[in-house]
């Protein structure tokens, strides 16, 4: 053992700075070339920085799209899931409670076109994102709390969809932020 | 969902066609060959001259042990004091404390072990100089390390007779150099030019449309989170792992690194054939693992796309699948792919949580850590498939009466015995650690502790049991994923999975060295028509019985107390 400790400290200093000094400064370094200079890519809005493109929002208002349930509510200083079991009876209360309140909220709309990301909750309590018929589904409501025609929203939530990586690989998404500041906009 | 299958089976197909590649340049650097790399030799020379290596030096096996051993001792003690003292140190702007004595234990251990379990959170629980210096260190040496051992083993193979096998610090140091880090710097550009924060600024405050003000958590994650799938670790920079939106942005994201965590498993499979010149015994060590993995996949993509049954009991149709714990742009197809690859190659990062997955998806889960050699880690997936190998050769000769013979070495009783002791290693581990948790639970519920055995689990009944199961099961695999509800962050989980995970990766390691440095030094016995064949059809499917008959004998009881209770509870 004796033999090997010298070397093993010296090497490990060693690759300390390669590693871990000079490795993450490269990718910094360069990162200041990528969107966002590295630190991560913000939206605007009037002007004013309201939140990042990638963090999920908490929308609650009838007149906003609204975002996934959220277990940090939606607070960016920490991150994660409920972790409840797919047959938790607890968990199944609040996701009975959910979904009365959705109805609550969107009269017009049917229990069994609820999509599930909206009564369930995502895994890092941020997830940005709806699915095209999670959004649709909210026009209604959204269309009348604001005086706005539903064929309107209708077009606004196509525009803000973002279609499968090369039209093939993975699901449609919709930026919930962006659709949100979107309809802010909308004259 | 149809674009969602695609994207699957895209990200695989497109894992195999960088592999190939990877796997010749990989032979290339340890046989010493010109590689286009070579620019960085004058810096290892340096290396070596500063630390007094001569890398020339042949080593025996057990010297490669010592050496392997010894640097690890090194990093454990280092990682301990740094983590503990983490808050009187620079780079931590967020101001984080420092850790007590028995996370900190835990902390290093576990990233010492390649496993990255994760008792803290990464916005609050570590620093920027402790993620950096630390854990992402770690990450690249101890992906090395398993490199290194498994390189010894290639040469072992490949000698006719010898007790040389190579310089363990010139394996070590170029596997850093000229494999881990020019991927990572690639990996790391990418994630960084498709979102994730790379500049060393701090916590920053939003407003929001609504009003409410919010952290947003940052840092330099972009490297940290190439190495943490490149060298199997899968430890996160954010508490969330890679269903973070900023560790793991958008489906681009999502298949680098998802192809980063199983590219070099699956290159290192086809480098073993083209570095002792066998290929067809690649190719049939190739096809078991990949019979084995879509064995685990496909039912875990259906139980996910088909979504949680309580809730279609409710009315809701769930076209988008189980989505409770996962992400809307990764899915349930993509997510359960995850869940698959994660665990069966001990990388443990996840893009969904898993203590939320299906019961089926959990059992595979639970099936694939349990297994561990379907491609496995880095390095050591390929030694813990050799153990079933040996006890397949071992097997294998006793049915037709011959001795068994490897590689053209005699396999006798003291490698045999050491495969047993390491195939039963872990069942051992596993299970005495599930039952000693239960019974605290059952016995000591309310033990004066700073958090009560009472209170560890999340959820009720079967997958309660699954969840103590499942961070066993973890710590042994080195995986480092968990059924996240456990209580874990407490004396009793840290102390004992840090026993777990130094004994269930160091005798792996050093068994398997072991078994092929002692055969490789015995007298080398020409192939003849009487030779066992190992590169057929046969022995492939002789492997994979002998791996399943294994794991289902040791496990079954435990299983069928949780997931697979759990199961048919759910689907009544």
């Amino acid at each position: 053992m004796k033999k090997y400790l010298l070397p093993s400290i010296k090497l490990t200093v060693l690759l300390l700075v390669l590693l871990a000094g000079i490795y993450p400064l490269i990718i910094a370094g360069i990162a200041k070339m990528a969107p966002g200079k590295g630190g991560g890519v913000t939206v605007t809005h009037n002007g004013k920085v309201v939140g990042y493109e990638n963090i999920g929002q908490k929308f609650t208002n009838d007149k906003y799209f609204w975002s996934r349930p959220s277990t940090v509510d939606y607070n960016a200083a920490g991150s994660g899931g409920s972790n409840k079991a797919p047959g938790n009876p607890d968990y199944l209360k609040t996701v009975a409670e959910r979904i009365d309140t959705f109805l609550a909220h969107n009269p017009d709309v049917k229990k069994e076109d609820i999509p599930a990301e909206l009564v369930t909750a995502s895994a890092s309590g941020l997830d940005p994102h709806l699915s095209p018929a999670a959004a649709y589904i909210q026009i209604a409501r959204v269309a009348k709390a604001r005086g706005i025609a539903p064929e309107k929203l209708k077009q606004l939530v196509d525009a803000n969809t973002k279609a499968p990586l090369l039209g093939m690989l993975g699901p449609s998404t919709v930026n919930v932020l962006q659709l949100n500041v979107a309809l802010d906009e909308l004259k | 969902m149809t674009t969602e299958i695609l994207g699957v089976i895209a990200t695989y197909g497109l894992t195999l066609l960088l592999a190939w590649p990877l796997a010749r340049y990989i032979v290339k650097v340890f046989k010493g060959e010109k590689t286009w790399s070579d620019f960085m030799a004058p810096m290892e020379r340096l290396f070596f001259k500063i630390s007094g290596i001569d890398p020339k030096e042949e080593m025996t096996w057990k010297e490669h042990l010592k050496a392997l051993l010894t640097i690890n001792l090194v990093w454990f003690v280092y990682a301990f004091f740094m983590l503990m003292f983490q808050d009187k140190l620079p780079l931590n702007p967020d101001g984080n404390p420092g850790q007590s004595a028995d996370l900190a234990f835990n902390t290093a251990i576990s990233f010492l072990v390649n496993c990255n379990l994760q008792h803290y959170s990464g916005e609050t629980g570590v620093t920027y100089l402790t993620q950096l210096f630390v854990l992402a260190f770690l990450q690249f040496v101890t992906a090395a390390t398993g490199i290194a051992a498994l390189i010894v083993v290639f040469k072992a193979f490949k000698e006719k007779s010898t007790t040389r096998l190579g310089n363990f610090w010139d394996i070590f140091l170029k596997t850093n150099t000229r494999i881990l880090l020019p991927l990572c710097i690639v990996i790391a550009l990418i994630l960084a030019f498709n979102g994730a924060p790379a500049s060393f600024d701090g916590k920053d405050t939003v407003v929001t449309m609504q009003g409410d003000t919010v952290n947003v958590s940052r840092g330099p994650a972009a490297g940290f989170i190439a190495i943490k799938h490149l060298g199997t670790n899968g430890g996160g920079w954010f508490g969330a792992n890679s269903c973070h939106p900023l560790e793991n942005p958008n489906y681009v994201t999502w298949m680098t690194e998802m192809v980063a965590q199983v590219v070099i498993p699956i290159a290192m499979v086809f480098a073993l054939g083209m570095f002792i010149n066998r290929r067809k015994f690649a190719y049939v060590i190739f096809g078991v693992m990949t019979i084995g993995m879509i064995i685990l996949l496909v039912p875990t993509m259906m139980a996910e796309i088909n979504g949680n049954p309580a809730i279609a009991h409710m009315g809701i149709q769930q076209l988008t699948g189980a989505m409770e714990g996962k992400e809307v742009r990764f899915g349930p197809a993509a997510t359960g792919y995850w869940s698959t690859v994660t665990t069966i190659i001990s990388t443990g990062s996840i893009c969904g949580f898993h203590d939320s997955t299906m019961p089926m998806t959990g059992l595979m889960e639970l099936l694939g850590m349990m297994l561990n050699c379907f491609y496995g880690g880095c390095g050591v997936g390929i030694l813990n498939y050799y153990i079933f190998i040996i006890i397949a050769v071992f097997i294998s000769g006793l049915m037709v009466g011959r001795t068994p013979e490897l590689m053209g070495h005699k396999l006798e009783a003291r490698e045999v015995k050491i495969a047993a002791i390491i195939t039963l290693l872990s069942p051992f581990l596993i299970l005495a650690g599930t039952a000693l948790s239960s019974w605290v639970l059952a016995h000591h519920p309310d033990a004066n502790w700073a958090v009560k055995p009472s209170a560890w689990l999340n959820n009720p009944g079967y997958h309660g049991f699954s969840e103590m199961l499942y961070e066993y099961t973890s710590s042994n695999a080195n995986n480092g994923s968990g059924f996240e509800g456990l209580g874990d962050g407490n004396v009793f989980w840290n102390v004992s999975t840090g026993f777990v995970l130094i004994l269930g990766r160091f005798l792996p390691i050093i068994g398997p060295v072991a078994i092929a440095g002692i055969m490789a030094s015995k007298k080398y016995i020409p192939e003849s028509a009487g030779t066992l064949r190992t590169d057929s059809l046969t022995f492939g499917a002789m492997t994979f019985a002998v791996i399943i008959v294994l794991t289902a004998l040791s496990y079954f009881p435990a299983l069928a107390l949780g997931p697979i209770a759990e199961y048919f509870s759910l689907y009544r």
